[in-house]
């Protein structure tokens, strides 16, 4: 039989979880989507993928032990001396997360919502469209955090990574593809069109260059760093820096925080627009 | 199943949707027992496809009442979801996945077992005659085979009720007969089936209860053949005069008919006795270009009903 009349196993999974709040919105079934991602991954371009990953190793190369020669020694926050390469190696790191997630939140959304389509049909399913908000910026999440453990790996043997607070640049780097990933679904949710999109990366490029990426943002006067300190990047920058450089106190709990929120939000409002478009 | 035979598994009270100034579904009412195959016909535009996405609960109503296997949509949406088989208009398969995969990693949407899923999906396969195609990319595939891609995907929750949206437009004959095929084998299991559709004769092949909707409003509701004798006779006679003659002849042809139907390429004669009506139209002297004796179908039902015909 291809049905049947007895009651299915898919409503008997969707009758326990009804008893739980916000069931009618989420399903606690993301994880398929990163599945979902798995499958269609294997079949990919994966120069692609590399391409993304690519781009802050060359930029290290380049800038760390190339300009860097030139440059010569800084000092970390504590007065120690620290090499250029050993100073940009973590915003790179913050920079390999961001643009993981963000690739696969923006253009790779855009895509699957407006051509593929895919977002409608597991919503005829029994997921809820936070369900999808979830697992898809999970998946985005999972390519920033490849992204900074493959550059951990080329720069832990540099011996960039001077002391033992260095390994929690990992979650860090995770902490920050999340909010990236999270906030990028949320904006490409409201775009409709390609030009709209090219803001994006328009957007991007100016952060990755100013966000203390590659000289401290004192440089500026006071009103700019304000700005630069309200950005994403420049949060997820002092973090990673902060720990790779052993410079670890309290204050680093107000960039996690800034994630936290970062997420939280761009979780919400990726889930109300789901539920804005395809649920109409 | 005894008592179940007369269950009704759907049910729309003043269902109603509006979309800011548009009226897309107005206060209908109806019902859908299980195992019965229930069709929604009508133009586009008519609010067919808004009812099934209400019904889908991937819409919510703004006015009246809806219950789904008594269920409400507004707060148990996955759940009825759950119960639920859809196969959307325009397939919406997933082009990164292979064929099989579609059925496997919708499935797992469900929260259904890998492996339950592997046995249904083989299953699923051979339902819907793609098992050599297992391994192709959803694109690949022809658009009769896409279509029952999109049917099995739609089985594989075992759903009580499956929601068909145009299954056939766009196919050609032969594949619509493949997949009309494919849909009576599922009612013969007791399957409820809701289907629309703009072709009259699918609504005939397919429909043991249809209503007519136009402009977001339910017109008649019935069973195929009661329709049609209700609004319509047993025979139509179609003749043509050429463009510009038809009105011309119209008063002479009303005579003769029960009633007539003057459209811009043709004029409709509804008799009870075809033939015998074609004849007389000769004896008077009028020699139409082509003419036509057919048994009368939903077509003239809906224009009968709204004075349109249903594919403009």
């Amino acid at each position: 039989m291809i049905t049947q009349l007895v009651v299915s196993q898919a409503v008997a999974i969707q009758e326990r979880r009804s008893a739980r709040p916000g069931s009618s919105i989420y399903s606690g079934r993301a994880s398929m989507l990163l599945e979902r991602g798995f499958r269609a991954f294997k079949s990919s371009n994966w120069m692609v993928v590399l391409s993304g990953f690519v781009e802050p190793v060359l930029y290290l190369l380049a800038f760390g032990f190339g300009i860097g020669q030139l440059i010569g020694n800084l000092e970390d926050g504590l007065g120690r001396p620290v090499s250029y390469a050993a100073f940009i190696a973590p915003a790179l790191l913050a920079t390999s997360a961001m643009n993981g997630a963000v690739y696969d939140s923006t253009w790779n959304v855009f895509f699957k919502m407006h051509f593929g389509k895919i977002y409608q049909v597991m919503l005829s399913s029994s997921l809820g469209p936070m369900d999808v908000a979830l697992g898809e910026i999970g998946w985005a999440l999972l390519r920033g955090v490849a992204y900074s453990l493959g550059f951990m790996a080329i720069v832990t043997p540099l011996g960039l990574v001077t002391n033992a607070w260095g390994l929690l640049a990992i979650p860090a780097a995770s902490l920050i593809a999340f909010g990236f990933a999270s906030i990028g679904m949320a904006i490409t949710s409201y775009l409709k069109s390609f030009q709209q999109m090219n803001w994006v990366t328009f957007f991007m490029l100016p952060m990755f260059l100013f966000s203390g990426t590659f000289f401290p943002v004192s440089v500026y006067p006071q009103w700019i760093q304000m700005i630069v300190q309200a950005l994403p990047l420049w949060q997820g920058v002092e973090l990673i820096r902060s720990l790779m450089l052993g410079i670890v106190d309290w204050s680093l709990l107000g960039h996690v925080a800034y994630f936290l929120v970062m997420i939280a939000g761009g979780l919400w409002f990726t889930t109300v627009r789901l539920k804005a478009l395809f649920m109409r | 199943m005894f008592a179940k035979d007369s269950e009704v598994v759907i049910r729309a009270k003043n269902l109603t949707k509006k979309y800011k100034d548009f009226v897309a579904v107005d206060g209908i009412d109806f019902e859908v027992k299980r195992g019965e195959s229930f069709g929604l016909l009508g133009p586009n535009g008519a609010g067919k496809s808004t009812t099934m996405k209400m019904i889908s609960s991937v819409s919510q109503r703004t006015g009246g009442e809806l219950t789904i296997l008594g269920k409400e949509p507004n707060t148990h949406g996955p759940e009825i979801r759950a119960h639920l088989g859809v196969v959307p208009q325009k397939d919406l398969l997933d082009r990164e996945l292979k064929a099989w995969e579609n059925l496997f990693t919708y499935g797992r949407y469900f929260g259904l077992s890998r492996k339950f899923l592997k046995q249904k999906v083989e299953e699923l396969l051979e339902f819907a005659q793609l098992t050599e195609k297992r391994n192709s990319k959803a694109d690949d595939l022809s658009g009769g085979m896409q279509r029952r891609l999109a049917i099995a995907r739609g089985l594989v929750n075992e759903p009580e009720i499956l929601m068909l949206d145009e299954p056939t437009t766009g196919l050609d004959p032969q594949a619509r007969h493949i997949l009309w095929d494919r849909l009576f084998r599922l009612k013969e299991q007791g399957v409820t089936l809701v289907i629309t559709t703009h072709y009259m004769d699918e609504a005939e092949q397919l429909c043991d209860r249809l209503i007519v909707m136009d402009k977001g409003k339910i017109m008649a509701e019935g069973s195929p053949a009661a329709l049609i004798k209700q609004y319509s006779s047993k025979e139509v006679v179609e003749v043509r005069f050429g463009t510009d003659k038809n009105e011309k002849f119209a008063p002479q042809l009303e005579e003769l008919a029960d009633r007539i139907e003057v459209l811009p390429d043709r004029i409709l004669l509804y008799t009870e006795k075809g033939e015998e009506l074609l004849t007389k139209i000769v004896d008077a002297g009028l020699h139409p270009v082509t003419s036509l004796v057919r048994r009368s179908s939903l077509e003239d039902v809906f224009l009968r009903l709204t004075g349109r015909t249903l594919v403009e």
